[in-house]
């Protein structure tokens, strides 16, 4: 390429093609972003058309799941999805506000640094080892300490009855609420380090105690921001798989007690993709896969911009 | 709510302190319970055939999970190879071309939406693409579905680290004559080095625990690999299998390969914190 000898300026890496071609390259993997999201929303509507044509919304709204008389519905497992998150967000999101409490008003720096990476370290342990550990040590811990002390003192409550034997939905939303723990805690932890600390002091000044600072200041300053970390936490459990594979107990019944086995969408994709022979099989578990992919789509949507509401006002990025 | 009285404020505030205190041991409580369960009954499977050897039978002695080791590292190989260049590349995009484009927004709104899609739907998506069609499952299709999880996290680590690079070495390095091209990979990226290392770190962290995604694409397969076109054994399903087999002997091996796969992804977070923290100095 180097026809004349005018030196670098000629060169092939100072022309402008390469810059534009350069453009054009990132500009396609950007855009491929859009292409795997298309990608997937087609390929799981194409893959469930069977089930679609045959039970339309009755799926939704169905509890039947039997693969030999080949009757599917998705109640079960929407259920066991929703219960299982619920549970954990009950757990998770109170502990958090006390933990980030903890780490920003109440620890020494230092302190705050070692228990702060610590409780960030949880959420890097890969999920099938807190399957591992829900299922061989903690589900056997649940039902000889936790289950019983539960059915004794609550067990007028139609929801702590039935078999105490660890595996099911209560020790499924446990483990899942300790999963989803450090990223709603650490979230927290930068919203409640964003407020300013002169209004803080200023609560201080009128002597108020922490808990009133916290309360009346932080809390009523940092509220859209805990709520958009409650949205993260929230799309976190939706779609936990492994952990919950382990623990649910995998029954298609849907029961009001938390000590009885359940399913949620995840855990029954794991636990049978592999059995689906039969194209009507497969096409009811691709349509599950197509709910949990719309819960999930539409949550991250509202999350996103409840996020870029709390940017603009609080005028930080979260996570 | 709030008492009216001195005391009553003062207990008050003392009992919110204290279950706070108490909420942060908690935590840190499940993290040790985890960790030295995980420890303590791996550690006693790990020896010498662990690595070495292939899986057996239950009930036979010696097996080990050679196989699963390699596959594993061949994966997450794969996967860094085609979602880590990708990533970049998309996330130089939003930082440096797409800031106020209209593709930009659309772009870094999906990166985002996709970083909160389980993984297991996009095992389905890549069993719909890459295993049902060839009619195998397969160690590509499980290496593609890796990648297609590290894409969204390195793109928007990246866009994050590159627009924190001051605008005014932008403008001098293009000032000296600079191609954009090379402005961006050479002088830019350098400055943001630290920070994209820790990204692509982490996503590999977080990629090499994953099992979800796995379980519609490589499986599993208790042979040595032969290639890429048949199903891949790894760490992650044959925990999975083995630990919900009911014989002693396989949960044994699923413990060891718990520590095993525990230890590489808490260090390569320690990495990503030292490379961050190097950065600061």
């Amino acid at each position: 390429m180097e026809h004349s000898a005018t030196g670098r300026q000629q060169s092939w890496k100072t022309s402008r093609s390469m810059d534009l071609l350069f453009r054009g390259v990132t500009a396609a993997c950007a855009a491929f972003v859009l292409v795997i999201m298309a990608g997937i929303f087609v390929s799981l509507v194409w893959n469930s058309l069977p089930t679609i044509r045959e039970f339309g919304f009755s799926f939704l709204f169905s509890k039947a799941w039997d693969p030999v008389s080949q009757k599917f519905g998705a109640l079960s497992s929407i259920y066991g999805t929703l219960m299982s998150t619920a549970i954990a967000m009950l757990l998770a999101v109170p502990l958090s506000m006390v933990i980030a409490l903890f780490l920003v008003e109440l620890a020494p720096p230092k302190v705050s640094a070692v228990v702060g990476n610590a409780i960030e370290l949880l959420a890097a342990v890969p999920s099938i080892i807190y399957g591992m550990w829900g299922l061989f040590v903690f589900a056997p811990f649940m039902a000889d300490h936790v289950q019983p002390l539960l059915s004794e003192y609550l067990g007028w409550l139609p929801f702590f009855q039935g078999p105490e034997m660890g595996i099911g939905m209560l020790t499924a939303g446990i483990i899942l609420a300790l999963m989803i723990l450090p990223f709603i805690s650490t979230v927290m932890r930068d919203v409640f380090a964003m407020v300013p600390d002169v209004m803080k002091e200023a609560g201080y000044g009128m002597g108020a105690t922490t808990f009133e600072v916290t309360k009346d200041v932080t809390i009523r300053y940092g509220i859209q921001g805990m709520i958009g970390a409650c949205l993260l936490g929230l799309g976190r459990a939706i779609g936990e798989t492994m952990a919950i594979t382990f623990v649910i107990g995998n029954s298609s019944d849907i029961f009001i007690s938390l000590f009885e086995a359940g399913n949620s969408i995840a855990s029954r994709l794991a636990n049978e993709f592999a059995e689906a022979a039969e194209p009507m099989y497969l096409s009811a578990l691709m349509e599950l896969g197509l709910v949990l992919f719309l819960m999930t789509l539409i949550l991250q949507i509202i999350t996103q911009f409840w996020l870029k509401r709390v940017k603009k006002k609080m005028g930080g990025d979260l996570l | 709510m709030t008492p009216r009285s001195d005391k009553g404020r003062k207990l008050l505030d003392w009992m919110v302190k204290a279950i706070s205190v108490c909420a942060a041991l908690l935590g840190l409580f499940f993290l040790g319970w985890i960790l030295f369960v995980v420890i303590d009954r791996g550690i006693a499977a790990i020896n010498w055939q662990f690595f070495t050897k292939l899986p057996m039978p239950p009930g036979m002695e010696g097996g080990g999970v050679a196989n699963a080791i390699l596959g594993t590292m061949i994966m997450t190989a794969l996967a860094t190879l085609l979602g880590v260049p990708a990533g970049l590349l998309a996330g130089v995009y939003l930082a440096e071309f797409g800031k106020h484009s209209r593709l930009g927004a659309w772009v870094r709104f999906t990166v985002n939406v996709l970083m909160g899609i389980p993984s297991i739907i996009l095992g389905l998506f890549v069993y719909s693409i890459l295993v049902y069609p060839f009619g195998t499952f397969s160690g590509w299709a499980g290496g593609v579905a890796l990648s297609i999880l590290m894409f969204p996290v390195v793109a928007r680590t990246t866009e994050d680290m590159l627009s924190m690079v001051p605008n005014a070495l932008r403008e001098a390095a293009l000032a000296i004559g600079n191609p954009r091209w090379m402005a961006t990979l050479s002088i830019i990226f350098r400055a943001a080095k630290s920070g994209l290392i820790t990204g692509v770190l982490l996503s590999v962290a977080r990629v090499s625990g994953e099992t979800a995604p796995l379980l519609f694409t490589a499986l599993n397969s208790s042979y040595m690999m032969k290639s890429l076109n048949e199903p891949l054994a790894n760490l992650t399903v044959t925990i999975y299998q083995y630990a919900m087999s009911p014989y002693d002997d396989w949960n044994q091996i699923a413990w060891g390969a718990s520590l095993l796969i525990m230890t590489a992804v808490l260090l390569l977070n320690l990495a990503a914190r030292f490379a961050v923290r190097e950065k600061k100095i």
